[in-house]
């Protein structure tokens, strides 16, 4: 809470979007700029306008795809596109009709920009700072990177976006995350997330807005920017953000949705604005040294259970979840992570699946085969980053080692469209989530850099990618 | 939404911390389109075995659980996933209100635009529910207060306008509706154009 005219980067954004201020009675209504959707969490919202006879107030602000239950099979052509299961077809069927009906943008199969939700807005520049952005998924957080207020919302909240583009909201309070220092080779914005969830937990920010600071934060380009905001909610946090400064502006320069040549100087001008100020007080700020972190995997059923990889499991603490938690991912106290043998390696979804974390993974798989056994899939995030990868020859360095190309989507981040890992089957994974049956029924994840995940794809156990730099 | 006023009820106890909405509700059924049927599929991996059979040892399929309303969870109950099929999900199924010490902000939203209550408590509070499974509690969402029985009111936090929504079971969409103009005049008056 600032006294005087000392504001955060949330405080700024959150006071250019009231349509009517919080009262004690009443929450603020806060008019959203960008509302992204998709297949999985909007039916139940059209049904209800349905209902009620309500148009889409804003269909120039709104922006939606199909990413989730899409399948990801190599195709010849997306005529050829099958979906997987009644459920799924059912689903893309209705976002077709939906989007058709109320006059609404989709990025469908034709499109050349379909494509995971959360890394088509910012890659259309139509993610930018000092906006308001919304969508059905709670790793909206993502485009926080870009110095939005960005967050998930439930179905109930879609359908009041897409009826008056407004939200019903209470401020959050706000926690400032200070990385400091600078990261070893190695090392990449990933391991730092999960360090950040590791030592805050699962739940520490939860009814706050992260605002991501420090030296290390500023050094990150945008697409890792981009995997820190992306996890703020695995944090408890529904958004994390970062300033925007000459990294952010130089990546939306020229994008087919950023400003125009006309308005590009004003709205940089609003954007060079942004950032808190110096004097500006968080309710809570924690502080990161980054000098000695390693990379990091998970080695439980939430993300917040995390390790540097070559430290052991830690002992059972007496709390009877964490004991369960090792029983399903089978794994002994004590001993390091690296002993034990993967049979899956995931390189995709909204955490890391950009054109970096493609070429992160292919430079360690370069000229190397992955291990007997270990099934590796690729899963670029876009169609856009597929074309481009196509085009340095990416597809090619995966597929000689043995891994599989895929089309996009979110994969086996969440197993909805057939992308599964078999019961009992060790992944190596560069999603967000280790839950219990995420990516699979019996399914038991890592949480990995995708430098660790191809690593651990050539060993066929988990391994420190830093001996392949 | 049904309007929710008050519940006396048993509790289950799900002795489990940051309980996350995959295990609510497994993402595998998310195809659906609709909002109900929900309850068939909640908790199923922990519910049902991969033969599709009950579990025994999983507190809902106790003799116990059968006909309480209200969840007693470990700390951070909710976290993940936004889907609102969570709420849902618990709702079908007969679960009116939720206790833990920590609820998850998505889920705590999702919730009270469905008519699912979301009750914080102390630790203290918290730690005696949890070792008491079955007990009889009466939640007064006018109020704010839940008791234990025989014990003294317990105040929880829930901001005045979702209490009021709770408790006259109002559809927040139509008071956001009564704001047309207001967000009509902020659209025309904002000095950039997203």
């Amino acid at each position: 809470m600032n006294a005087g005219n000392s504001r955060t980067l949330f405080e700024k954004v959150w006071a250019d979007h009231i349509v009517m201020a919080e009262t004690a009675d009443t929450p603020a209504i806060l008019y959203i700029d960008l509302h992204l959707i998709h297949e999985v969490t909007t039916p139940q919202a059209f049904t209800l306008l349905r209902e009620k006879a309500l148009p889409v107030r804003r269909p120039d602000l709104t922006l939606g795809t199909m990413d989730h239950s899409t399948p990801t099979t190599p195709v010849r052509s997306f005529k050829d596109l099958a979906v997987v299961g009644e459920g799924a077809a059912n689903q893309v069927a209705k976002m077709q009709d939906n989007c058709r009906d109320f006059g609404l943008e989709l990025f469908g199969f034709d499109s050349d920009y379909r494509g995971i939700v959360h890394v088509i807005g910012p890659e259309l520049g139509a993610t930018q700072p000092g906006k308001t952005i919304v969508c059905g998924d709670s790793h909206t957080s993502t485009h926080g990177a870009f110095g939005a207020l960005a967050f998930g919302i439930g179905t109930t909240e879609v359908g009041h976006v897409l009826a008056t583009q407004c939200l019903l909201q209470r401020k959050s309070k706000t926690l400032a995350i200070n990385v400091s220092g600078k990261l070893q080779a190695g090392v990449t914005a990933k391991d730092v997330i999960l360090a950040i969830i590791g030592e805050i937990g699962v739940g520490g920010g939860t009814g706050h807005i992260i605002e991501f600071r420090g030296q290390v934060i500023s050094a990150m380009d945008m697409e890792a920017r981009m995997t820190i905001c992306n996890m703020s909610i695995e944090a408890g946090a529904r958004a994390g953000m970062i300033a925007p400064d000459d990294t952010t502006i130089e990546y939306l320069k020229g994008r087919p949705r950023s400003p125009d040549r006309t308005d590009w100087d004003d709205a940089v001008r609003r954007w060079r604005a942004l950032p808190s100020d110096a004097d500006a007080v968080f309710d809570n700020s924690v502080d990161i040294r980054a000098g000695t972190l390693e990379p990091m995997v998970t080695f439980g059923t939430n993300p917040g259970m995390v390790v540097p990889i070559n430290d052991p499991v830690p002992e059972a603490n007496g709390d009877p979840g964490f004991r369960k938690a090792l029983d399903y991912m089978r794994l002994s106290p004590g001993k390091p992570l690296t002993e034990s043998p993967v049979d899956i390696v995931f390189v995709g979804s909204c955490t890391n699946s950009r054109l970096s974390d493609l070429r992160q993974a292919a430079d360690i798989v370069r000229g190397r085969k992955i291990a007997p056994g270990v099934t590796m899939l690729v899963v670029p995030g876009s169609q856009q980053i597929k074309h481009e990868a196509e085009s340095l020859g990416l597809h090619k360095v995966f597929e000689s080692a043995g891994a599989e190309w895929r089309e996009s989507g979110c994969s086996m981040c969440i197993g909805m469209n057939g992308d599964t890992v078999p019961s009992g089957r060790l992944s190596v994974s560069t999603s967000n989530r280790n839950f219990e049956g995420r990516q699979g029924i019996g399914a038991r994840t890592i949480l990995a850099s995708p430098l660790t995940a191809a690593a651990s794809a050539i060993e066929g156990r988990v391994a420190d990618p830093r001996r392949y730099l | 939404m049904d309007a929710v006023r008050k519940i006396r009820s048993c509790t289950t106890v799900l002795p489990k911390s940051d309980v996350d909405t995959d295990q609510i509700i497994p993402a595998r059924f998310l195809t659906t389109t609709s909002r109900e049927g929900l309850g068939a599929r909640l908790f199923n991996d922990w519910r049902f075995r991969p033969d599709g059979t009950e579990n025994p040892e999983f507190v809902l399929n106790k003799a116990d659980s059968k006909g309480c309303e209200v969840l007693v969870a470990g700390h951070n109950f909710g976290c993940g996933s936004s889907r609102e099929h969570a709420p849902w999900a618990l709702l079908d199924y007969g679960i009116r209100a939720v206790i833990s010490t920590g609820i998850a902000d998505i889920f705590r939203s999702n919730s009270l635009k469905n008519g699912l209550v979301p009750v914080v408590i102390d630790r203290q509070t918290h730690d005696w529910l949890m070792s008491h499974p079955g007990i009889t509690v009466d939640i007064d969402v006018t109020n704010a207060t839940l008791t234990v029985a025989n014990g003294k009111a317990i105040d929880f936090p829930i901001d005045g306008f979702s209490r009021y929504c709770l408790i006259e079971g109002i559809d927040q969409l139509g008071f956001l509706k009564k704001h047309d103009e207001a967000i009509r005049q902020f659209e025309e008056t904002r000095p950039w154009t997203p």
